[in-house]
């Protein structure tokens, strides 16, 4: 046979594992490189953590016609279909469960979670396929931000510290390990993260304990590295930020919300939680690296690339583990390749997320009170006085800072950084003057002033400036995570208990339903048409244009 | 930390969930906790178990064995004390504080810390921990000891309650807050009338703090009533105590105890909002913490 037809009839031989291989379905790892439209295949929906996504059915005019397609209820109940698995002894079955992460979307599946349990929902008509449900050992049942898919597999974190892989089709489980240890008191809530042949896995603790983030191989479950977020031996770097090893050894610096990657570098990038103990920094006096800092490593390593502080020796519990956001933009006529966070103490930060270089630095908490002042570097020098004392100082944000893990958005058509705004005060008063220090987040008490809203805002931030665009202002604090689209909307709570698309350009309010939402919104193509889905409880709702 | 809570102990736990349940200030902004509760769609379909969710799981304890550990008391003062503290929490000669070391949380009966004490331990960076003569038998009821101690902990990661600490709140100067109260809160509150006696109504100088910042003292209890007037377009008013508002309705409770809501759209109807808390709140972004320590000290003297 000549050459040409050698081929051919090896193109036709092939054909049928091509397209076997097209329609195993799945998260192609690769696929996560390309920008959000069609599904939702990770925690942000692509790598970017904009939340922004190419759709555009759904627009400024359109979104007055979203209509409702289903509303479907996830059932914690253990039915004759349920799949159980798990080192616990009992079977505890709760009476509530509320979705309060990604429900990932591939091929006209969903995968809501809830802590302990993993559902397949027919994205058409909400209906539950399969239901995974994970015996527990215990621990802190605070909220699951999601799952992660690599190819034919499903990957989610359970409190008592374990990664369970299940086959994606029929929720049954492939392995289980564990990532964690239980007896120091670690939970485990965010969302795997699938970047190339790497799992990347972290987990939460309020006891004095190291943070640190994980990289598993999908097929075998093996760890690949691991990279504390304090330093844990002599001559580590960051060791001159505290009194000794051992306080650095017990420094927290959690990483529970999932980050952002940039493939060009391949660097990991993600916020870390607070310093421990919480409140009381007496006994570690210095910066405290590399907790609430946003931190580079390389997937491939596990090695830091470079870190930014977005809150130095923090002393509030303001955790800096919220999802950063990839923006590529000119400033001075240069184009930039940048990363950008509003932290939960109510500064806006954005780094060269090449160098890790300072570019901006602005408070967007209105009342933001805590700070002396700029570092050179574009740190904030935090005020001693407003820690915790015991005649009581009066701080603003509270605890929950003003903003947390509720993902923002990022549109690359207005320029602007969106992210909710929630402005408390509180008195913060010591209670455990001990000098060294207490443990956990004890040794306040916090009380706060709850005098009605003194301003809780959607905000627009333009990320090259840190220039306000504009606030929105809505009667409540609090509510889910953002999304914004092609279409120039902004979906998002209004913290009042009700769904609101706005105006990308302005936030004025162009569409609204009464539900009190506890996820980010998300959007997705099926079946020819824009789908919007957000999560109220245990409650998932689905709109669609007809 | 990714929450307000952090169950340590069963016994604690419980006595937590109302302050828990409490202290989710603006809760929202962590998507609404739902606790666990009890009963409700918590059978399993085909009749068989599952238990409703408590609030605390079986988590990070054993159970204590009391007598064992009553052993252990003297015995952790004896040995062990001097360098880890008698609160186990780390002294000034360099022991480290047991109730967030990964080896005495891990341990279930002393077979974790036994060579500990019988080797040493000598981990560079740290401060050397000499071998120490302890039979192993008194090594686990030291250990059972120290068990008990860390099941007192608090949620959170806190330690175990120490003994009732006073700390005086008392730091200002009362001509000064005088002067400030009298520049700032006269207007409205007076010290002859419904302030009169104020430091009598309170029984710590931090609730009242507390009380006068909320704005919570004056004025018999109705301060923090909102009310609002609500006028339509053909100019009809209607008035009542605001009930809620956002920017698509708001509701109001008529003099009559019904309720009303009207939708909103924009600027329309007109809203015009009565806000006792108002002028309270408009302080929280001027007052610097010595004004506060200076009112409260002179508030204080109103007895």
């Amino acid at each position: 046979m000549k050459p040409v037809k050698l081929l051919l009839v090896a193109l036709l031989l092939l054909l049928p594992t091509l397209l076997v291989s097209q329609s195993s379905g799945g998260v192609d790892p690769a696929s996560l490189l390309k920008p959000l439209a069609d599904t939702w295949p990770t925690y942000s929906g692509d790598y970017t953590g904009r939340r922004y996504s190419a759709l555009k059915q759904v627009d400024r005019n359109t979104v007055k016609n979203l209509t409702l397609g289903w509303i479907g209820r996830v059932n914690p109940a253990l039915g004759a279909g349920t799949i159980v698995g798990g080192e616990g002894a009992e079977e505890w079955t709760p009476g509530n469960v509320s979705v309060r992460g990604a429900v990932l979307m591939v091929d006209g599946i969903l995968y809501p979670t809830a802590p302990d349990h993993v559902w397949a929902i027919d994205a058409r008509d909400g209906r539950q396929l399969w239901h995974y449900y994970w015996k527990t050992r215990g621990g802190t049942h605070i909220g699951n931000r999601g799952v992660g898919i690599w190819r034919n597999y499903l990957f989610f974190e359970t409190p008592d510290n374990y990664l369970v892989s299940l086959d994606l089709k029929t929720g049954k489980e492939r392995w289980h390990v564990e990532i964690a240890d239980f007896d120091q008191q670690y939970f485990s809530t965010m969302a795997p993260m699938i970047i190339g042949d790497h799992v990347i896995v972290g987990t939460g603790n309020d006891l004095d304990a190291p943070g640190f983030l994980q990289s598993y191989h999908p097929e075998t479950g093996k760890l690949e590295w691991k990279f504390y977020t304090v330093p844990m031996n002599p001559g580590d770097p960051g060791l001159e930020t505290w009194p000794n090893l051992d306080a650095a050894r017990h420094g927290g610096g959690f990483s529970w919300v999932p980050g952002v990657y940039d493939p060009e570098t391949r660097l990991y990038i993600f916020g870390t939680g607070n310093p421990t103990p919480g409140y009381t920094g007496a006994g570690r006096p210095g910066d405290n690296l590399y907790t609430c800092s946003l931190v580079a490593v390389n997937v491939d390593t596990g090695k830091m690339a470079w870190y930014f502080q977005t809150s130095v020796h923090d002393t509030h519990d303001w955790d800096s583990a919220q999802t950063p956001i990839l923006i590529d933009a000119t400033i001075n006529g240069q184009p930039r390749k940048l990363v950008s966070t509003a932290a939960r103490n109510g500064y806006f930060y954005t780094v060269d997320r090449v160098t890790g270089k300072h570019v901006v630095t602005t408070k967007y908490g209105s009342y933001s009170n805590w700070a002396k002042g700029l570092r050179p570097d574009g740190t904030v020098e935090p005020d001693p006085l407003k820690e915790a004392i015991i005649p009581g100082s009066l701080v603003s944000p509270v605890e929950g800072g003003v903003a947390n893990w509720p993902p923002p958005a990022y549109s690359p058509d207005t320029g602007f950084f969106y992210t909710k705004e929630n402005n408390g005060f509180n008195v913060l008063y010591l209670t455990d003057p001990d000098p060294r220090g207490s443990m956990g987040l004890a040794g306040k008490q916090p009380f706060g002033l709850n005098l009605g809203s003194i301003g809780d805002f959607l905000t627009a931030i333009d990320p090259r400036t840190g220039k306000i665009g504009w606030r929105r202002k809505l009667y409540g604090g609090g509510g889910g995570g953002l999304l914004t689209t092609a279409g120039g909307v902004l979906f998002a709570s209004d913290g009042s208990g009700n769904f609101v698309a706005y105006d990308a350009r302005n936030g004025n309010p162009l569409w609204h339903t009464r539900i009190n939402i506890s996820n980010a919104p998300q959007t997705y193509m099926l079946d020819g048409r824009q789908h919007v889905l957000v999560a109220s409880g245990d409650t998932l709702y689905d709109f669609l244009l007809y | 930390m990714q929450r307000w809570t952090k169950p340590v102990t069963g016994l604690f736990l419980l006595f937590c969930l109302t302050t828990v349940l409490i202290g989710q200030q603006r809760g929202g902004a962590r998507g609404g906790a739902v606790p666990a509760a009890p009963g409700a769609q918590g059978n399993r379909g085909g009749g068989g178990g599952g238990r409703p969710a408590p609030t605390n799981f079986p988590a990070q304890q054993r159970v204590i064995d009391t007598a064992l550990a009553a052993r252990g008391n003297p015995l952790y003062a004896t040995h062990c004390g001097t360098c880890h503290g008698t609160d186990l929490r780390g002294g000034q000669r360099g022991g480290t504080n047991l109730l967030r070391s990964a080896i005495v949380l891990n341990d279930k009966a002393g077979e974790l810390i036994f060579p500990v004490v019988r080797d040493g331990l000598n981990n560079p960076g740290m401060s050397p921990m000499p071998p120490m003569s302890v039979s192993q038998d008194d090594v686990k009821a030291i250990a059972e000891y120290i068990a008990s101690i860390a099941a007192t902990a608090q949620r959170q990661g806190g330690p175990p309650p120490g003994p009732p600490v006073t700390l005086n709140i008392l730091v200002g100067d009362a001509a000064a807050g005088k002067v400030y109260f009298d520049a700032k809160c006269g207007s409205c509150h007076s010290v002859a009338g419904d302030l009169k006696g104020i430091a009598a109504r309170f029984t710590n100088p931090r609730d009242l703090q507390n009380s006068w910042l909320a704005g919570g003292g004056g004025r018999g209890g109705n301060a923090a009533r909102v009310t609002a007037t609500v006028t339509n377009q053909n100019g009809q008013k209607v008035e009542g105590q605001l009930n809620r508002i956002d920017d698509f309705i708001v509701i109001l409770t008529l003099a009559d105890g019904s309720t009303q809501s009207f939708r909103r759209n924009g600027d329309v109807p007109k809203v015009e909002i009565r806000d006792p808390r108002e002028a309270h709140r408009n302080l929280l972004p001027a007052y610097t913490d010595k004004d506060i320590h200076n009112v409260t000290a002179y508030l204080v003297t109103l007895k």
